[in-house]
């Protein structure tokens, strides 16, 4: 009887050699997810927090997440945007409690302990008592106390955030390859057109994988096929980091107009075509012939371009099992007016009840409860080969591979 | 036409487009709508920003009919069924506005139920060439913008 590679010679939590195998304990295990909230999340990467527009002016804050772990940005009296645990010092509770707003300074609502909007304790409510009842001890110093401080860091419109301070400069950490993808896509500024959150029934990682498999696209999204926005035999390829932080794949131009390369696969539908066709207008408005461009950054940050449909996503694991994906739908603040109306129709391929992507939020719980009772089988992961390394063909696993190689570089896995 | 009489021909449509989704009848759901038209779904916050992208945007009925098309297809995602509820219309400012509270239980494949959105129904509704009262424009404005895994049958 075949059942699959077994993991069942190594010890629990081990992994096998090579990038080609991936253990099903790793979406499962409680005792990893808290292991990835101290060595990933709060570990020696770059978390992406929301946009530098999201805090346009001093005072204006956004709350955010880096993991688990709540974080306050905020834009301070000098310009400069900062960041920091979203944890009063005191009892611990949330010191904003909003998605955003503008401040003169923070008070926790609990007991009214204030901080300044680089999250710097300034003063506690009743410090020296009541009619000199009462009070903190004289030995009590605000300067001692103070939420974590976060490293920041603005790359073209994005915040990210990193809680190491020996975390490498980020356009190291991404590689000036992929760094110069992603300056493609946020060369101007960007206006929020929307914000939606996808709650998906699957371990983040599931996710991460899927965006950077290269080899599902076209062949789980009918849609893509069918309408030729992405296909294998259309050129392109796939750039990944040495370091497997990042990756940003590319769908060059359209395939050839006699393309049989899909015949016979469920995703190729010829009998259907659409009403409405103006959903696939489009204007090839970076002037360089890629049509669809999908960067992510480990852990958790995406940066998409389907035609003139470009958004942010942010993973946010909420369990073991679980995981909000939040979506910002993006345009440019000089979008001439037919140019925003075909980001509003191309808006239907993504998001929530995207053609494309909800498909995307639907697999990850496929693979979740496939391998409920697999914990020591092995996934195979060896389209393309068995390295992590840039290619020109997207019937890869690279960018696959290479999430592994960052992921199992922090987790010392 | 009085507003009473407005109210009952508006219940009418509002429970007919209810029972067609909920009946799998969708190839019925975009001939409530004019040729031109707009339906979106997005949330209270993004109605209350101004943000004019929706989960779902389409500006034809044509476009509407894709959906259907794509949902019945194309797309992959588990058997599910929406029982509407949908409250009492109440009559908007201006001549053929109006705002419909809703609430929608889903119900998967293997029995799970669950509250799977509620918001108001934005609607400006017209009487259309053929005497029928149709929506010209359906803002669906989702109270919660998160939505559990994905968003396949209209809401």
């Amino acid at each position: 009887m075949i059942t699959g590679e077994t993991n069942a010679d190594l010890p629990r939590g081990s992994w096998p050699a090579g990038l080609t195998r991936v253990p099903y304990w790793v979406y499962q295990d409680p005792d990893v997810a808290r292991a990835e909230q101290t060595k990933v999340f709060e570990g020696p990467t770059w978390n992406y927090l929301c946009l530098d527009i999201d805090v346009p002016n001093t005072g204006d804050y956004r709350t955010t997440v880096m993991g688990a772990m709540p974080v306050v940005v905020a834009r301070a009296e000098d310009g400069e945007v900062v960041a920091f645990e979203n944890r009063c010092v005191h009892r611990g509770a949330l010191i904003c409690l909003d998605d955003g707003g503008n401040v003169k300074d923070f008070h926790c609502v609990y007991h009214a302990w204030r901080y300044d909007l680089r999250g710097n304790l300034k003063s506690v409510a009743f410090r020296h008592g009541v009619n000199g009842k009462g009070g903190m001890d004289d030995t009590f110093r605000l300067e001692d106390h103070r939420p974590r401080a976060i490293r920041v860091t603005v790359l073209h419109g994005l915040v990210f955030g990193t809680l190491d301070p020996d975390a490498p400069d980020i356009e190291s950490y991404i590689g000036s390859e992929i760094t110069a993808r992603l300056r493609r896509v946020m060369h101007k500024e960007v206006e929020v057109i929307g914000r939606f959150t996808q709650a998906l029934p699957n371990n983040w990682k599931l996710y991460m994988e899927n965006v950077r498999d290269t080899y599902h696209a076209s062949l789980l999204h009918l849609f893509f096929a069918t309408f030729r926005i992405t296909r294998l035999s259309a050129g392109g390829g796939v750039l990944v980091g040495e370091n497997g932080v990042a990756h940003a794949s590319a769908t060059m131009g359209a395939p050839p107009a006699a393309d049989n390369a899909y015949a016979g696969i469920r995703s190729e539908n010829d009998g259907f075509r659409l009403d409405d066709p103006s959903l696939l207008d489009s204007r090839d408005e970076f002037n360089d012939g890629i049509q669809l461009q999908i960067l992510s950054v480990f852990p958790g940050f995406v940066l998409q371009q389907i035609h003139n449909a470009i958004a942010v996503r942010q993973v946010v694991p909420t369990g073991t099992d679980t995981m909000d994906l939040h979506w910002t739908y993006l345009g440019y603040a000089d979008d001439p007016p037919e140019l925003r109306a075909m980001r509003l129709k191309q808006a239907n391929l993504v998001g929530p009840a995207g053609f494309v992507s909800m498909e995307d939020g639907a697999v990850g719980g496929f693979v979740q409860r496939g391998v409920a009772t697999a914990e020591d089988v092995l996934s195979v992961v060896e389209m393309g080969g068995a390295t992590a390394d840039t290619a020109d063909t997207r019937a890869t696993e690279a960018s696959v591979r290479g999430f592994w190689k960052a992921y199992r570089g922090v987790m010392g896995l | 036409m009085t507003d009473a009489e407005t109210l009952f021909r508006l219940s009418g449509l509002n429970a007919a487009y209810a029972a067609a989704i909920d009946a799998d009848r969708l190839e019925d759901w975009p001939n409530f709508f004019t040729e031109k038209c707009l339906y979106k779904v997005t949330s209270a916050d993004n109605h209350a920003k101004g943000y004019a992208a929706g989960i779902i945007y389409a500006d034809t009925k044509a476009m509407l009919r894709d959906r259907v098309q794509s949902l019945r297809v194309a797309n992959i995602y588990e058997r599910q069924r929406y029982r509407h509820i949908v409250g009492i219309p109440v009559l908007g400012p201006e001549p053929g506005t109006s705002e419909t509270s809703f609430v929608v239980v889903r119900t998967m494949r293997d029995g799970k139920m669950e509250l799977f959105a509620a918001g108001v129904y934005l609607d400006r509704t017209v009487t259309d060439t053929d005497g029928t009262l149709r929506f010209q424009e359906r803002i669906v404005v989702c109270d919660s913008g998160r939505f559990d895994t994905l968003v396949a049958i209209p809401l």
